[in-house]
């Protein structure tokens, strides 16, 4: 297990990343999902360019209408964030499920919506908080609204020398009564599925409802059809039950020795359900 | 006497090992030492055209590279340690093992090259610059579908890839005869999936060839250095053996998968030779997947007839097992000597057969692991008589409780003879099984589970499981196809100022040797477990070894500890006499100390033990010196046995098992160190359980390993576990000195059965009347019952 070789450079700040990165560059988070590729030999970059020590964007800061997690922010961080956990509780309670506690202390949550793999879980997450994804890159600044950042099978928004550099959260209604259930490949604990769910409820009814799945097919996605029927409506275990048919409609749904189409399929109304219920 | 025995006392070498002070082969660091990677074939089976190492030779760093065409001819490859004959009595099928492949590829992780350079990465990169042309051959991995007509042959002159068939027990026509009075049959097809051992620390060897002495050394990562040394000088390499020297250093588990000679132990010392340098080869973890011998695989079908009383009359089973490419060490040995013998279980059935059919396929070989052949046999029966009492609508407990053999010491009463050649030492079946029915709360779990209604499924499970252990009688085996004897020696050197240096060859790497051999040595001289040390793994300074497997560490190697300390006390009790002047039959030995009976004459272990190496006032004729060492062949395996209980919950909606609460109640005879011995349960009990829950080699069509890694391979961990509720019952062994039977595999070999058990019983208390869910039990497969 030993990668090709590479030249390791240290950041200092955001800047200073984008500069070392070069033609053959690729930015190191905290490696979780990139060290075991450089290992495997599937992936050689020629420059690694860490910036796990940049402490700007390490942090989590509560801002009035948002909470910006700062895109270095591991794992184990946000697990254990008191103001995340009253204003987007779906937040703390994905990371506190994320891999084990190595995994969580050195991943970072920039890291995995950079690498979009299918089954993460911060996708579902953030799609269904309405986060948005604040990018540098050599020029300057942007920012991905997360309903356009997720493109694909490991694909995003992101292009070649930008860094993501922090995740607005919304202070919403729908944040604060949020939650996060998953089934758990057994092996690397990764999604088979997950759902993400934040409803907002106004005169004991649904004002709004946002729902996404992770694990189910190529990315994570919405599941609008589910919103839309939440909507109006009072949230109760009935409701939810006729709300949620199948959300994979439309959506090109994995298997693999785990999990087959058929009962994966299945699992993804189950757990959209189950994350629906743990808001009752 | 027993200061020590008995006693929880804290493993002596866990300092070195928590405080990261272990030194294991890959550790070990020689001057002008070059590293080997090894490339290894990605097809399951191909024909070779041609290998070209031009670039990768000219590459930084290379110093060497070899193929299997630069190996003598005469070098055929490793050998196999045991055949078993075909029932007609034609020859097993040993086709050559070759080092490095010459023409053809048989699994994918055959090796094609080894490529020596400075550094690892150097040789790693320089690999990648090898080009193999390779031309696809349809693979077979399943047992079952390569002795169909026109299977891929693996290799060209083993007809229909068969290794060998076999089988054991009463006539099959007695035993259909007996079938055919049953008044219920219980039929159950099923698969006992293959295994990847996954020791934490992967393989790895060390070759070095001294021209000063013409003189080899091996470091490798083994489970018995004198038996790799054996098999590498006298069948493969044709080196003199005194002239090898093999060092089993620190060793980070072998669960079996150590016992082994690999061929890439022949092949860093062949090659040190040929380069003049040292050679490290470690393994990495996805070489680790791909090439160390695998555990498992069967196929079996299997019947057994119950009259109307629930009495056991016949069982029949039919498996095949697969060898993988190659047959390893031990293979041959494992589905027969280790799995028919064992189909007799705790029952009385009076008519058994077992035929077995070995095979070869396009995968990684298939060996001893933690149980071999004993966790197929217990699981053959186990799930069986589940399945029965659910098909009978009777209790499983009571119906294994009609079926036991009953008590026998094996002194006052007979050992058990059984119908598929052994003879039981001595057993007490039922109290193991009452004693896991009261920790469970048998009747309440009963209530409990009629009552369930909260969409979940509750199951109980059961085991009852015999082991044959304290490998092995000598001649027994000979006479079953061993090649080798499986006594062991021991050496206990008293040094001249007490302090005893203890030489075994049980390899330990994981078991505590240097622990309880400290403890039975101590308490047996009397002397503080201080003054003890206990040293083993290096060829150079232990006379012999058979290593470590088959739970026979204590039971074998401690009998023959315990023969070198007698024979250190009888000769130190002729010169206490003399120091006496007594005569030695007047003496009597205690604490540390020889005294005159009915006296206060006494005279000190310490002083008896300088006196033998500055004899000035000694006995005439005896020699001086107090070392003697000592050989022990068992008279019998040893028979450890006992009940294992499982319950579970069912998600419905997900088919998700949840381990609610495992109970072992384990007889394994005498106990030197409890909490050795509750780790080594504990330890065999999560493997075990991960088998029937998690793990599972998966092979596709073609021949590659679809899970090689951790992110798709499910090792057990902490969390997918209750804590254990274990107990244990006394039986001693009657034919060793210590009484002792051998607790390292018991843990793996009862729990399997027991969780299916338990997850089968949920699934028919809930409607849903299955045969079988197959191991290891994920999620969807036991959803998939439930969709019916
Ligand atoms: C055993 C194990 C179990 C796991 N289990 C889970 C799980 O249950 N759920 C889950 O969601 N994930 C899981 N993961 C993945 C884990 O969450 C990773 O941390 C995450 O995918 C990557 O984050 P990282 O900081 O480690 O990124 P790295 O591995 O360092 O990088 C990943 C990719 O992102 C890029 N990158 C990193 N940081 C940035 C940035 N700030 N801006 C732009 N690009 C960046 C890198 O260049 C690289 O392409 C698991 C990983 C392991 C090893």
């Amino acid at each position: 297990m030993i990668p090709t070789s590479f030249e390791y450079k240290n950041a200092g700040s955001v800047a200073d990343a984008i500069g070392m990165l070069g033609d053959d560059g690729q930015i190191l988070g905290g490696g979780q999902s990139l060290i075991p590729a450089l290992k495997l030999r599937l992936n050689s970059p020629g420059v690694l360019v860490d910036i796990s020590k940049v402490d700007a964007i390490k942090g989590i800061s509560d801002n009035e209408k948002s909470i910006t997690v700062g895109g270095g922010a591991t794992h184990a961080s946000i697990a254990s964030n008191a103001d995340l956990d009253s204003a987007a509780p779906m937040l703390v309670q994905a990371a506190r499920e994320i891999g084990d506690i190595q995994v969580r202390n050195r991943g970072t949550i920039g890291g995995s919506i950079a690498h979009a793999d299918p089954a993460a879980d911060w996708p579902a997450v953030l799609l269904a908080s309405d986060a948005n994804v604040m990018i540098q890159n050599k020029d300057g600044k942007r920012t991905v609204d997360i309903d356009q950042f997720f493109k694909g099978f490991y694909e995003t928004a992101l292009e070649e020398g930008e860094v993501i550099t922090g995740i607005s959260i919304p202070k919403s209604g729908f944040n604060k009564n949020s939650a996060y259930a998953k089934f758990k490949q057994p092996a690397s604990r990764f999604a088979i599925v997950g759902c993400a769910a934040a409803v907002d409820i106004d005169g004991g009814v649904v004002k709004e409802a946002r729902v996404a799945m992770t694990g189910v097919s190529e990315c994570a996605y919405r599941v609008t059809a589910v919103e839309k029927a939440l909507v109006g409506k009072a949230l109760t275990a009935e409701n939810i039950e006729a709300a949620v048919g199948d959300v994979t409609e439309g959506r090109d749904v994995m298997s693999d020795h785990y999990a087959s189409e058929k009962y994966r399929t299945h699992l993804a109304s189950v757990y959209a359900k189950r994350a629906l219920k743990k808001l009752l | 006497m027993t200061k020590y025995i008995g006693k929880s006392i804290k493993r002596v070498e866990d300092k070195r090992f928590i405080t990261g002070q272990g030194s294991y082969t890959d550790d070990i660091k020689i001057p002008n030492m070059t590293h080997a990677y090894i490339l290894r074939s990605p097809y399951a089976h191909a024909n070779i055209n041609s290998i070209d190492t031009t670039a990768a030779a000219e590459a930084d760093g290379v110093v060497a590279i070899f193929t299997g065409s630069d190996i003598p001819e005469a070098i055929a490859g490793v050998p196999c340690g045991w055949q078993v004959d075909f029932k007609n009595g034609d020859t097993m099928k040993e086709p050559p093992h070759p080092l490095l492949c010459r023409t053809k590829v048989r699994h994918v992780g055959d090796g094609i090259a080894i490529v020596i350079a400075n550094t690892k990465t150097q040789a790693k990169d320089a690999s990648e610059l090898i080009e193999v042309d390779y031309d696809i051959l349809d693979a077979v991995t399943c047992p079952k579908k390569a002795a169909e007509e026109g299977a891929p042959l693996v290799h060209n002159d083993v007809p229909n890839n068969m290794a060998f068939d076999w089988e054991l027990g009463n006539p099959k026509e007695e035993v259909s005869a007996a079938m055919a009075t049953a008044s219920h049959v219980t039929e159950l097809d099923f698969i006992n999936q293959r295994m990847v051992p996954n020791a934490m620390e992967p393989r790895s060897a060390i070759g070095l060839y001294d021209t000063a002495y013409d003189k080899y050394t091996l470091y490798t990562s083994t489970q018995n250095p004198h038996l790799i040394r054996l098999l590498m000088c006298a069948f493969v390499l044709g080196i003199p053996e005194h002239k090898v020297r093999v060092v089993g250093p620190d060793v980070g588990g072998g669960f079996g998968s150590k016992i082994f000679h690999y061929v890439e132990e022949a092949l860093v010392i062949w090659a040190s030779k040929e380069i003049g340098r040292p050679i490290k080869w470690t393994s990495d973890r996805s070489e680790a997947f791909l090439t160390d011998a695998h555990g498992r695989d069967h196929i079996t079908n299997a019947k057994m007839g119950f009259d109307a009383d629930g009495k056991i009359v016949a069982l029949q089973a039919y498996t095949y097992a697969n060898m993988g490419g190659y047959l390893s060490t031990f293979a041959p040995a494992v589905p027969t000597y280790l799995h028919g013998t064992l189909l007799q279980g705790l029952y009385t059935t009076p008519k058994i057969n077992v035929d077995v059919k070995a095979m070869f396929t396009h995968t990684n070989a298939v060996d001893a692991y933690r149980g071999a052949g004993r966790p197929e046999a217990t699981y053959l029966l186990e799930r069986l008589l589940d399945l029965a009492a659910l098909e009978m609508n009777t209790d499983p407990a009571e119906l294994r409780m009609k079926n036991f053999i009953p008590a026998f010491d094996g002194v006052e009463q007979e050992g058990y003879v059984t119908q598929v050649a052994l003879q039981y030492d001595s057993g007490n079946y039922e109290p193991v099984l009452k004693r896991a029915l009261e920790m469970v709360g048998y009747e309440a779990f009963r209530e409990e589970q009629a009552a369930q209604s909260n969409g979940k499924l509750l199951g109980i499970g059961f085991s009852t499981y015999i082991e044959a252990c304290g490998i092995a009688p000598s001649a027994v085996v000979g006479a079953l196809g061993a090649r080798a004897g499986l006594f062991e020696s021991a050496q206990v050197r008293v040094q001249p100022t007490g302090k005893v240096s203890v030489y075994t060859g049980s390899h330990s790497h994981g078991q505590g040797h240097e622990t309880t051999f400290a403890q039975v040595v101590a308490d047996r001289m009397g002397i503080p477990l201080e003054d003890v040390d206990i040293i083993h793994g290096d060829s150079d300074s232990v006379a012999f070894g058979m290593g470590t497997y088959g739970s026979r560490s204590l039971a074998v190697g401690g009998s023959a500890i315990v023969k070198s300390v007698d024979k250190v006390l009888e000769k130190g009790a002729k010169i206490a006499a003399h120091l006496l002047e007594a005569s030695a039959d007047d003496l009597e030995y205690a604490e540390g100390k020889w005294t005159v009976k009915g006296t206060d004459k006494s005279v000190g272990f310490g002083d008896v033990s300088l006196t033998a190496y500055v004899p000035h006032n000694y006995p005439e004729g005896l020699e001086p010196g107090l070392d003697m060492n000592a050989f022990y062949d068992p008279a019998n395996f040893t028979y450890p046995f006992g009940a294992h209980i499982a319950i579970v919950e069912i998600d419905k909606e997900t088919g998700h098992v949840k381990l609610k609460r495992f109970i072992a109640v384990d007889d394994v005879g005498n106990v030197i160190n409890p909490m050795i011995v509750d780790g080594q349960i504990h330890g065999g009990l999560a493997q075990g359980i991960g088998q029937a829950m998690l793990e599972g080699a998966q092979y596709d069509d073609t021949g590659q390993l679809i899970n090689g890694s951790y992110m798709d391979y499910c090792m057990p961990r902490a969390d997918d576990f209750p804590s254990f509720e274990i107990d244990r019952t006394v039986t001693p062994c009657p034919h060793n000195p210590l009484g002792v039977k051998g607790a390292g595999e018991a843990g793996a070999i009862g729990s399997t059965p027991a969780v299916v058990n338990a997850v089968v019983d949920a699934l028919w208390k809930g409607g849903f009347k299955v045969k079988d869910v197959p191991m290891p039990m994920t999620p969807e497969r036991v959803w998939n019952a439930m969709q019916s």
